[in-house]
């Protein structure tokens, strides 16, 4: 006993004398878009507070407006965390809420077009997934073109024009509908959040693809099959992009190739603000929802100030720059 | 006679048809230390690669505890309870060290999820019975170097394992760290593990280990019982007879009363280099001999601007000169040649031409653009003088050879014309006839009265080229050496060892 206790101080001793170790210490870079977003809510709640924006209409409305951007972020955080991009979700949305549309019209009836619009987003997917692992594309590269491809072919299938959807129930469940007060948009958000929180803190594709991201040429050492993590990354972003494609179509009752324009930059800000680093290995799945929602809240904050569309893309790119400087430590990882 | 848990019989391998490993004999007993010495070259890793799984042997048998087994991949050799410690390749910075150590292997809830718990307390009880103390839930990447080498080895006997290779474990760890570790290899030792043991340190091998295996050009040299062996055979093993060709000596003629160009006077980093001075004199070729950790690479980054620094003065041509990164070092007309040239000495999508003047654009801008004839002068006086071996200045340099790519980046150095050239291993990974030509190359230069500082870990390399050999030991200068009273490689290899 005398010994062994002995011992073991001995070792403790070692432990702290020979080796440098870096205390863990609170960060507050950590928690920047928590703070931020609180900074945001206030400030927006005593500047706005005559113009209703703490009422709970608008605070529901801001939940809506960014369903699809969280949905997408939600995916996109595991793509990052690889340390790969994808820039395809927005045409990906785009087209998918096409395909869905063409697919109830012609009959398929809401099963149908959720499964052809969902299998859109997958395939795009499966084809950014096979180029990055397969041809070892560099994924900004294969994804910018997929961006442009899937774009293009959206707005070629109807020559550009909307397609209704008349399909009361699948407008209803994706997207339109409320239940009680709860906007459905809320329930698929929440929805997916848990199980993508899960996915990525609980199950091993989670660590794993965390690993793969942290040191590539380590986790294949470990085992991790990392050209298959990538692969599934990519086809769960494409099946996200699909989704929030659906949504869109739900929301506004038709499919239209401009859905999701642009929504790649809001998707990858929400995850970067939220606290995933760009070079792969950190991730969060409840930062990046932080993240959407606060570039939702930006925005309706100031729509309801007056300012018009280019005053809020000048004011939201600025936002990112800071945040993002401000909680620099992930990039110097 | 005991049996060994492990034997390869016969291994043979070839890369492009040039043999590394010829019909190679290893073998390891339960419970011993076995070290595993050689040249750069020799065919150490090779052979450990093979072990575990990294490449197949062309020819040859593996046997553990009698059975033939057949390692064709990475998985094959855990199954056969290999596991090797790497450096530093197999540990995720980002994740915790419960979550490295079980990596791929985690525990389950009942309902498939991760069971964190369960694997951090698993390797709170494999740390304490290893007697280690880090806390489970650290993230890698903020444990000191020491750590993270008893991490990778926690990791490695986290899963059932009897054989245990350690490729130069210490090279990174401060003496206490390297203490601390040996206990731990005793005890590992103890419990009934077979380690093999590469490392170039011979004080290190006769402290820790039972055996010692040593390989020269791809063959089983010796293997002989530590107790009955000291460093001189070891030495003969290691060097063997013949000398190489491309590496003779010649005794050259310089001006030995000159002012020194380059004067290092105390110069400190942290324990890595301790007071270290030195002089070097104009056309003066001095090399930097010393094993890996010895602190020489320190001393020259520090030198250069592009280490650490903790103290200590420069002086060049009399000079003192503040160098805090490596555009000072330049001004103050140094020039450094670093080891990986293919990454950090050339842009290899470049031409000959941009590669050679880009450091000295500046001289060659007329008004706002380059002076195109004034360019392709230097660049085509350059391929002359260094005898490149390219079609034109036009050509892109990844598809010159690495000798001539190697004198690409002396060019490059050159042409801003300094006064002292510091060269990394200058000929690591050249073959063999790209070797003499730029051993006659730097010879040249030294005759053309620049000072030239070369560290080598090839003792032959430094000491065709040096006039004078400078000997590192745990960041001590602790021997200076007239190259013409070197009479053999193994006093150099005695001086480096630190007897």
């Amino acid at each position: 006993m005398q010994s062994k206790d002995s011992n073991l101080n001995g070792t403790v001793a070692l432990g702290s004398h020979t080796v440098s170790r870096k205390k863990k210490s609170f960060d507050w870079r950590d928690y920047i878009v928590y703070l931020a977003f609180i900074g945001v809510i206030i400030y927006f709640s005593v500047t706005l507070h005559d113009q209703g924006f703490v009422s709970t209409d608008n605070l529901l409305n801001i939940i809506r407006q960014t369903a699809m951007i969280s949905l997408m972020g939600l995916a996109m955080t595991f793509v990052i965390s690889t340390g790969e991009i994808d820039l395809s979700v927005g045409s990906i949305a785009a087209l998918s809420s096409l395909t869905a549309a063409l697919t109830i019209q012609a009959g398929f009836g809401m099963i149908g077009g959720v499964a052809i619009g969902l299998g859109t987003g997958l395939l795009v997917g499966l084809v950014n997934g096979l180029l990055v692992t397969k041809l070892a594309i560099p994924s900004f590269l294969v994804t910018l073109g997929t961006m442009g491809t899937v774009a293009g072919l959206a707005m070629w299938i109807t020559d550009t024009a909307p397609v209704p959807i008349v399909d009361a129930t699948f407008n209803f469940v994706f997207g339109s509908g409320d239940i009680g007060p709860i906007p459905i948009l809320l329930v698929w958000t929440v929805l997916a959040t848990i199980i993508a929180h899960f996915l990525l803190r609980k199950t091993s594709f989670g660590r794993q693809t965390l690993a793969t991201g942290g040191n590539e040429s380590a986790a294949r050492f470990s085992g991790v099959k990392t050209q298959r993590i990538k692969l599934l990354v990519f086809l769960g972003s494409g099946f996200m992009a699909g989704f929030a494609g659906l949504l869109y179509a739900g929301r506004m009752h038709a499919g239209r190739f401009t859905f999701g324009e642009g929504d790649e930059l809001s998707v990858i800000a929400a995850v970067i603000l939220g606290g995933t680093s760009l070079f792969g290995g950190v991730g969060t799945v409840i930062g990046t929802v932080i993240g959407s929602l606060m570039i939702g809240t930006i925005n309706n904050g100031l729509i309801i100030m007056g300012l018009d569309v280019s005053q809020q893309m000048m004011i939201k790119g600025l936002i990112i720059i800071l945040a993002v400087a401000f909680g620099k430590k992930a990039i110097k990882r | 006679m005991e049996k060994p848990m492990l034997s390869m019989k016969n291994i043979s391998k070839a890369f492009n048809g040039i043999t590394v490993l010829n019909s190679v004999d290893f073998s390891v007993k339960k419970g011993e230390v076995h070290a595993l010495m050689g040249g750069n070259g020799a065919g150490k890793s090779t052979l450990m690669k093979i072990l575990t799984g990294v490449y197949t042997a062309d020819q040859g048998e593996i046997y553990i505890d009698d059975q033939l087994v057949e390692i064709n991949n990475t998985d094959d050799a855990r199954k056969n309870y290999i596991s090797m410690i790497f450096q530093e390749f197999s540990l995720i910075p980002t994740l915790t060290v419960a979550q490295n150590i079980f990596l791929t292997r985690e525990d389950k809830t009942s309902i498939g999820l991760l069971n964190d718990k369960e694997c951090v307390e698993k390797t709170r009880k494999l740390l304490q019975e290893l007697e280690v103390d880090i806390d489970p839930n650290e993230l890698v990447g903020n444990l000191g170097v020491g750590y993270w080498q008893m991490t990778e080895i926690a990791k490695a006997l986290s899963q059932e394992t009897k054989i245990l290779v350690m490729d130069e474990p210490t090279a990174s760890l401060t003496k206490k760290e390297t203490e601390v570790l040996f206990s731990f290899i005793n005890q590992l030792k103890s419990k009934g593990y077979a380690i093999i043991y590469i490392s170039h340190r011979m004080d290190e091998i006769l402290e820790i280990c039972d055996r010692i295996t040593i390989l020269r050009d791809g063959k089983h040299v010796a293997t002989e019982d530590c107790k009955q062996i000291d460093l001189d055979m070891v030495i003969q093993y290691i060097v063997g007879s013949g000398m190489d060709k491309a590496f003779e000596w010649k005794e050259r003629e310089y001006a030995k009363d000159a002012a020194p160009v380059l004067e290092v006077k105390n110069l400190t980093v942290g324990s890595k280099v301790q007071g270290v001075n030195f002089n070097l004199y104009p056309g003066e070729i001095v090399g930097i001999a010393g094993l890996m950790g010895s602190g020489r690479t320190e001393t020259v980054s520090a030198i250069f601007g592009t280490g650490p620094k903790d103290s200590g003065d420069i002086v060049v041509n009399g000079k003192p000169v503040t160098i805090k990164n490596a555009p000072d070092a330049i001004k103050a007309g140094l020039a450094l040649i670093p080891e990986d040239r293919r990454v950090q000495g050339l842009v290899l999508e470049h031409s000959v031409k941009d590669n050679i003047i880009l450091p000295i654009l500046s001289k060659m801008q007329k008004g706002f653009f380059i002076d195109n004839k004034k360019a392709n002068k230097v660049a085509n006086d350059f391929v002359r003088k260094l005898n490149i071996k390219t079609d034109d200045i036009y050509k892109t340099t990844n598809l010159l050879s690495g000798g001539n790519q190697q004198k690409i980046v002396l060019a490059k150095w050159l042409a801003n014309d300094p006064s002292v050239l510091i060269l990394d291993e200058p000929t690591i990974g050249v073959d063999i006839g790209a070797k003499t030509e730029i051993v006659d190359v730097v010879r040249e230069l030294a005759d053309s009265g620049k000072a030239i500082l070369v560290i080598s870990s090839e003792l032959p390399e430094l000491l065709a080229l040096s006039d004078r050999v400078l000997v590192m030991h745990e960041g001590r200068m602790i021997k200076e050496m007239q190259r013409r009273d070197i009479e053999t490689e193994e006093e150099l290899q005695h001086a480096i060892q630190g007897f």
